[in-house]
């Protein structure tokens, strides 16, 4: 039997405790009311953001065992139409982030059911050459501004009422999405659509034999991973006030896996925690500039060889606990 | 002067020899990828690291041991490819009981590390590599101007091509090769060593990787990032064509790198996206990949 990518648990620490995870979400829901008034709020929305990207991609690779390696295509996609909704249409910032998360969707839709039709590493290689293809538009369109991407987004009015300008206002629409979102993706996983993408990532063929159209419940969870992943790039977007290339290329893709990778695949929590880990570090190893990528590299093959669990995974599995 | 289809000739023939010679990479890229996955089972994420370090030995030797493009093209597939050997011995060797996709987020890690250290050292600008002086110059061939060197590129890496389809399908080596992937366990129970030989397997498929950074030295710049965004074509490539088959490769190589240089002087703005779009088509119309088996 070979080691799944998203098992941290195995076969015998499925012991359902789901007080635990009710812990950790008070915990986590701690965290970020105090937060903001002791981290810059600016850090924490973009980290949050980040969060919220790494668990729509934790919801492909862990509950489906897709690896998708071009999920910068939502996120960065995401951003630039939120971006050119809020700056050049004027539209007030939720309808630019609904117009953001509804092209991933869109893009989702047509990438998924490419990328659904091969399995295991060339799906990883599909969606990476996919989500490059569209780097090559986002470089050529007139709209995305080349290299100096969209600058200057209004972050103007909520339902033009709420001004966001003020950055506690801002943190809080942020977390409140931020939470919906996971709470969205915590009730996908444990929907029976979701027992249904665990039975595809243990054994394809026997839920295929038991009647499942899997393509299908593939695809859904694929273009929800997306929108999800769009609807961190549009808040992204507004909250930093700008959607360049560097969200669309690749390294993007390969920085939310490492997110993912280091703080749990298959967790619930996991994507959050990596997402703060690994967006600490790159400010703190900011001075030393070049060698962030070459640490991150470090931080891939040291995971993989000996830390495949992650830290909430790790966690997890030494309290026997899911969470 | 005639034209064909609006397009002078010797725009034409420019492109086509450009792609050509980017079909020349793209074969022997994808061409080490097949072999190293046929008998790994794993996608060679760090492949075009890999290559940009071929590139990079070729300068360093010129630079320090003042050991040319013909000593390059000899010495930095052997140094690359032991650090291959290396690669799979401490790493990759801990991996084939798990998950393939392990391999794949280990190599690109690697590729990360091998990017960055190299552009630490040595900026993102490019470094010239000389054409070596047998090859300098060209020939008129009255409709264009073949640059020797670019010549030599093309007939040499369908030479290396041929060569590792020869040795795989019709050498008792190859067939070994071939058993082993098959069936591992039984190749091993008739006596051979077959992890030794998935070693030198992966060592091999780095150094033509290798190999085809040196000959691009001197064509594009020696750069760090040269590898990178070639590796993710190449992995269209690889999709178009399927990996179940060395010919495949090969053709499919050649054969995209033509198809994107005609782009270039037909349609120039679809010039980058266009291997990504027959990607696309071919997964609509053939799942499997041109010469694949299955998924």
């Amino acid at each position: 039997m070979v080691e799944r990518v998203a098992d941290p648990l195995g076969k015998s620490g499925t012991s359902l405790r789901p007080w635990s995870e009710a812990i950790a979400f008070a915990v986590m829901v701690g965290a970020l009311v105090v937060a903001p008034f002791f981290v810059y709020p600016l850090f924490l929305m973009q980290a949050l953001c980040f969060a919220l990207f790494a668990c729509a991609f934790n919801l492909l690779i862990g509950f489906v065992g897709l690896l998708s390696f071009g999920h910068a295509l939502y996120f960065g996609w995401a951003s630039y139409l939120s971006a050119h909704a809020a700056k050049v249409w004027g539209l007030t910032p939720e309808l630019a982030i609904l117009t953001g998360t509804l092209t991933a969707c869109v893009l989702g839709v047509i990438a998924g059911s490419l990328a659904i039709r091969r399995l295991g590493i060339y799906f990883a290689m599909i969606t990476l050459a996919l989500a490059q293809m569209m780097y090559f538009f986002a470089v050529q369109a007139k709209f995305t501004g080349g290299e100096d991407g969209i600058q200057a987004v209004p972050r103007g009015k909520l339902f033009g009422v709420i001004d966001l300008s003020n950055q506690m206002t801002m943190y809080v629409v942020v977390a409140v999405i931020f939470f919906g979102g996971f709470l969205f993706i915590h009730r996908i996983i444990n929907s029976p659509f979701g027992e249904v993408l665990k039975a595809i990532r243990e054994n394809e063929q026997r839920a295929i034999s038991l009647g499942y159209k899997t393509e299908r419940y593939k695809l859904v969870a694929f273009v929800l991973s997306a929108t999800l992943a769009g609807l961190a790039g549009s808040t992204k977007a507004i909250v930093l006030q700008l959607a360049s290339l560097t969200d669309v290329n690749w390294p993007m893709s390969g920085e939310v896996v490492l997110m993912t990778l280091v703080g749990g695949l298959g967790t619930i929590f996991g994507p959050v925690v990596g997402a703060f880990v690994i967006l600490v570090m790159q400010y703190k190893l900011a001075p030393v500039g070049e060698w962030v990528v070459v640490i991150q590299g470090a931080i891939f093959v040291l995971c993989v060889l000996l830390f495949r669990r992650g830290i909430i995974g790790e966690i997890a599995h030494l309290l026997r606990i899911r969470l | 002067m005639f034209e064909i289809l609006g397009i002078p000739p010797q725009a034409l023939f420019g492109q086509l020899l450009i792609g050509l010679i980017n079909g020349s990479f793209y074969a022997l890229l994808s061409l080490g990828l097949a072999v190293i996955f046929g008998m790994l089972n794993i996608i060679n994420f760090s492949h075009g690291a890999q290559y940009m370090m071929g590139a990079f030995v070729a300068f360093l030797l010129l630079q320090h041991l003042d050991i040319g493009y013909w000593g390059a093209l000899i010495v930095a597939p052997i140094v690359v490819g032991f650090t291959g050997v290396l690669i799979e011995r401490l790493f990759l060797q801990r991996l084939y009981k798990l998950d393939h996709l392990y391999g794949l987020l280990l190599t690109f890690g690697l590729a990360l590390i091998i990017e960055g250290v190299a552009r630490k050292y040595y900026g993102s600008a490019g470094l010239p590599y000389r054409v070596p002086d047998s090859l300098q110059g060209g020939q008129n061939l009255g409709f264009m101007f073949l640059p020797n060197y670019r010549a030599w590129v093309i007939v040499f890496s369908l030479f290396v091509c041929l060569g590792t389809w020869f040795v795989i399908e019709r050498t008792r080596l190859g067939a070994y090769l071939r058993a082993a992937t098959e069936n591992p366990t039984l190749v091993r129970a008739f006596g051979i060593n077959v992890p030794r030989l998935i070693t030198l397997t992966y060592g091999f498929g780095v150094g033509l990787a290798a190999l085809a950074g040196v000959m691009a030295a001197p064509i594009y710049n020696v750069s760090p990032q040269m590898g990178a965004e070639l590796i993710i074509v190449v992995f269209a490539v690889v999709v178009i064509g399927g990996m179940g088959s060395i010919m495949g490769a090969v053709v499919t190589g050649f054969g995209l790198g033509v198809i994107e240089g005609l782009t270039k002087v037909f349609f120039p703005e679809a010039s980058n996206t266009v291997i990504f779009v027959i990607m696309a088509i071919v997964l609509l119309v053939r799942p499997a990949g041109l010469f694949g088996r299955g998924t």
